[in-house]
């Protein structure tokens, strides 16, 4: 079998080419694979398309980095803190270069990426309707419904070149596991034709069948696994850490202006060679304080015959 | 008690929340609400997250996010956001919450941007789920800061409908959802009539005037035939409150 096993940085030299469009932060505002983003600034990946549902931060800061042309998504920004000051500068004012942007809704993000999975051209929705998504430049169109005369937005089949999927484990052939809300990252994993899973622990295939029903991602769509102990960071892992809402109040304030954010971009991902010169900047005690405290542990079921 | 501007709108927007209600329940100060319902007047009320998340308890610690992991503890079930969506389109959630940049008089939203597609004057950040709430929700809550700017006659793009040109356009655009059922604003309360489904000052918050309202909306807004007053948050409220924001993130302006 392939080994699938890599370091963050052969797998995006690898698997992560210029022009590819790529699904990075699809469980929304947790388990968002900050790493990932930060090496594919590192190595100056060129004329990305990202594809997500709304993104906490991460597009921002791959978008001030200049590896970005084109974004589709529902919502660029910071969550807690709103805009994203570098969407706002690359679309204003072509900053650090002009990028497009094709606006969809969150629903729109999954049935596009569902309609991708299911390898049919394009899926209806009830959404949409009477928005100025409609407008003729967007991807989306309209039509009757051939059975009730109801009127439906069609939303078209995204096909990604590749998807990054931050998860909790998986085994060396990419069973993974994954808990808490997923958002997109199943029918990204289905869709895509390039997975590459990020995890907090590599565990032996046992464990993954002892729970099958956690299995988000089954191995054989995995192209690579790589370790990454608080690769999410500072987004939330279910059961390993918390979120460092202070990450997101900090960015927001240093990349209000362009020196600002380049200032902010030597410091946590330029002048530094891998996650852990990064943990090591973030310190023991802010680890430390970020760590899970109150425990729920799931309880076992039987799968047995 | 003293309460902030905010803590008003967090006790406004949860007395939106009926004890049965599914309601989708979004960022920032609805995060509040729909834990302060729930723990006041709503117990019975179920609370859904576009990230895959459905509970009916309040989470154990403050919210920043619906992806933090105290919402996940305790969860009735963690799922997709395509299961979420179906709920939402296939009309099982009878309440959304949504904010916006814009709003105009039939309580249409804009929050992708301002200016042309190929000229952007200003970016904001798009829909997320908002627009998909005011499309298939059984009715939604609007929540702004009420200025000149902001409200606005006729938003240039339309994120999230409301009632698009009035009376019956939702229905000939072939949505839904039962439209806006409130804006609650940084000044005051406003609804919508039920003929011409034009937005109505309805409640005025503690200390705004009607003259105060009017000249900070860009259009001849009508008033309700009796105006009502927003009644102040209780002790028991902003007990709450505070309980589910410590620090005054959300509600006392404390960390920006």
């Amino acid at each position: 079998m392939a080994q699938k096993i890599f370091s963050m940085k052969e797998a995006v030299s690898r698997f992560i080419e210029d022009g590819d469009s790529v699904v990075v932060g699809a469980a929304l505002e947790s388990a968002i694979p900050f790493s990932a983003g930060h090496e594919i600034v590192r190595q100056g990946k060129k004329d990305l398309t990202l594809i997500g549902p709304i993104s906490d931060m991460l597009f921002d800061q791959i978008i001030g980095s200049g590896c970005v042309k084109k974004v589709i998504a529902a919502w660029v920004g910071n969550v807690i803190m709103g805009v994203g000051y570098n969407m706002r500068r690359a679309m204003e004012e072509g900053i650090p270069r002009k990028i497009e942007m094709d606006d969809y809704t969150n629903f729109a993000i999954s049935l596009a990426l569902h309609a991708g999975a299911l390898g049919i051209p394009f899926i209806p929705t009830k959404s949409l309707l009477g928005t100025g998504m409609m407008s003729e430049e967007q991807p989306f169109k309209g039509m009757e419904c051939p059975y009730t005369k109801e009127k439906l937005a069609l939303v078209p089949a995204l096909k990604p070149d590749a998807a990054i999927l931050q998860a909790q484990r998986a085994d060396e052939q990419g069973n993974t596991h994954f808990w808490g809300g997923s958002g997109v990252t199943k029918e990204a994993a289905l869709a895509a034709r390039k997975v590459l899973v990020v995890v907090e622990e590599i565990v032996s295939r046992k464990v993954i069948e002892r729970d099958p029903n956690r299995t988000l991602i089954p191995g054989f769509l995995v192209s690579a696994v790589i370790q990454e102990p608080w690769g999410a960071h500072p987004s939330p892992m279910q059961g390993y850490y918390n979120r460092d809402h202070e990450k997101y109040m900090t960015y927001h304030r240093e990349s209000k202006d362009r020196e600002g954010y380049l200032k902010w971009l030597k410091k946590w991902v330029l002048g530094l060679k891998n996650r852990d010169e990064y943990l090591k900047l973030l310190g023991e005690e802010k680890i430390k304080s970020l760590l899970i405290k109150h425990h729920r542990k799931s309880l076992p079921v039987d799968y047995g015959y | 008690m003293d309460y902030t501007l905010q803590e008003l709108m967090v006790a406004a927007g949860a007395r939106e929340i009926r004890d049965d209600d599914v309601v989708f329940v979004g960022m920032r100060l609805p995060l509040l609400a729909f834990q302060l319902a729930k723990a006041i007047h709503a117990p019975h009320a179920t609370g859904i997250f576009e990230n895959g998340i459905l509970r009916d308890k309040p989470a154990g610690d403050a919210l920043y996010t619906m992806g933090d992991a105290p919402n996940t503890e305790g969860a009735i079930w963690t799922t997709s956001m395509m299961d979420i969506m179906a709920l939402l389109q296939n009309g099982r959630v009878s309440l959304g919450f949504i904010g916006g940049a814009e709003v105009d008089r039939f309580g249409n939203l804009n929050t992708t941007y301002i200016g042309e597609r190929e000229k952007v004057k200003i970016r904001l950040p798009g829909s997320g789920g908002g627009s998909d709430i005011a499309s298939l929700s059984r009715r939604f809550v609007i929540i702004m800061n009420h200025e000149k700017r902001r409200f606005v006659e006729r938003v240039s793009y339309i994120t999230s409908p409301g009632f698009g040109e009035g009376r019956s356009w939702r229905d000939r655009n072939g949505l839904r959802g039962g439209g806006p059922c409130a804006v609650i604003t940084t000044k005051a309360i406003l609804r919508f009539d039920s003929e011409t489904k034009e937005m109505i000052l309805d409640s005025l918050h503690p200390g705004a005037t009607v003259e105060e309202i009017l000249e900070n909306t860009g259009w001849n807004l009508r008033c309700a035939s009796k105006i009502d007053k927003t009644e102040p948050p209780t002790r028991s409220e902003l007990q709450k409150i505070r309980k589910y924001d410590p620090l005054g993130f959300w509600t006392r302006n404390t960390m920006r």
